[in-house]
């Protein structure tokens, strides 16, 4: 059977928390031998998902963040949990440059960077309850092609 | 800690801090529209230099700040942008509407990968 490995982190919902949540992941995701890329395309995976949790989840207040990693395979997957206000419309928030912050410099690009760095990205989400992001990721598989 | 904004005439020069996201993108967005609340500038220079990391809170930065200096006729120019980077702008379509110059190729596979992850043994 396929060797399979987790690990969970729960933080508060501080912009100060964003760069430790995406090195722990990095860090974690090291054991699927990825390229550099790939370390670059998870961690602005991520930090798209906290980002989005602090802001839009909690609007700016602190509550916990959860997030679990399981590694399997070539495959690294990764979740992203807020018990927010939830996703009113997740078609439309998922829109390249839609955003409902654009007075808070947000781009309304993060769903957008998820899905371009990630191989699949599944929403779950209910108002008032909050919101998982589900992330794939077929990891290592180009290690062979970076000559050293 | 070197100074993150650098006034040439029209010019304001924005030093992109190490990880642009969303935490340090609030403080130089807070910081350069103080600036160019006072000051009559024309020009917003994003230099890359130091940059390893970047989301989509850089990019909204750069959205933010296009928003506004256009109404008076004034551009923004990004330097030193490395691949990763170029390709977000990419992504979002702001390479349309902000001036780009690359990093040299050699100052990307030298200083600023291998450091900053030490994933790849």
């Amino acid at each position: 059977m396929e060797r399979t490995n987790e690990m969970s982190i729960e933080f508060d919902s501080r912009s100060c928390n964003e760069g430790f949540a995406r090195v722990s992941v990095a860090a974690f995701c090291t054991q699927l031998n990825p390229t550099l890329e790939e370390v670059a395309d998870v961690k602005t995976a991520v930090s798209e998902a906290i980002t989005n949790a602090i802001i839009h989840g909690y609007e700016n207040q602190v509550h916990k963040i959860r997030i679990e990693c399981k590694a399997a395979g070539h495959e690294l997957y990764l979740t992203v949990i807020d018990k927010g206000k939830g996703i009113a419309d997740i078609k439309k928030a998922m829109e390249p440059l839609f955003t409902t912050r654009p007075e808070w410099n947000r781009s309304g690009m993060g769903f957008a960077f998820m899905e371009a760095f990630m191989d699949e990205v599944v929403v779950v989400s209910e108002l008032g309850c909050g919101t998982e992001v589900h992330m794939k990721k077929t990891i290592g598989r180009k290690s062979h092609e970076f000559p050293e | 800690m070197e100074e993150m904004f650098q006034i040439n005439g029209t010019d304001l020069v924005i030093k992109v801090p190490r990880e642009l996201d969303h935490h340090c993108a609030k403080r130089m967005n807070m910081g350069a529209d103080r600036i160019i609340e006072r000051k009559n500038i024309r020009r917003l220079i994003y230099d890359f230099r130091m940059t390893e990391f970047m989301d989509s809170s850089g990019v909204g930065a750069i959205m933010g700040r296009y928003r506004n200096i256009r109404l008076v006729g004034g551009v923004i120019r990004a330097i030193h942008v490395n691949d990763r980077v170029e390709r977000l702008f990419h992504l979002a379509g702001i390479d349309k509407v902000i001036e780009i110059e690359k990093e040299k190729s050699w100052m990307k596979a030298g200083s600023q990968k291998e450091d900053s992850y030490g994933t790849h043994q």
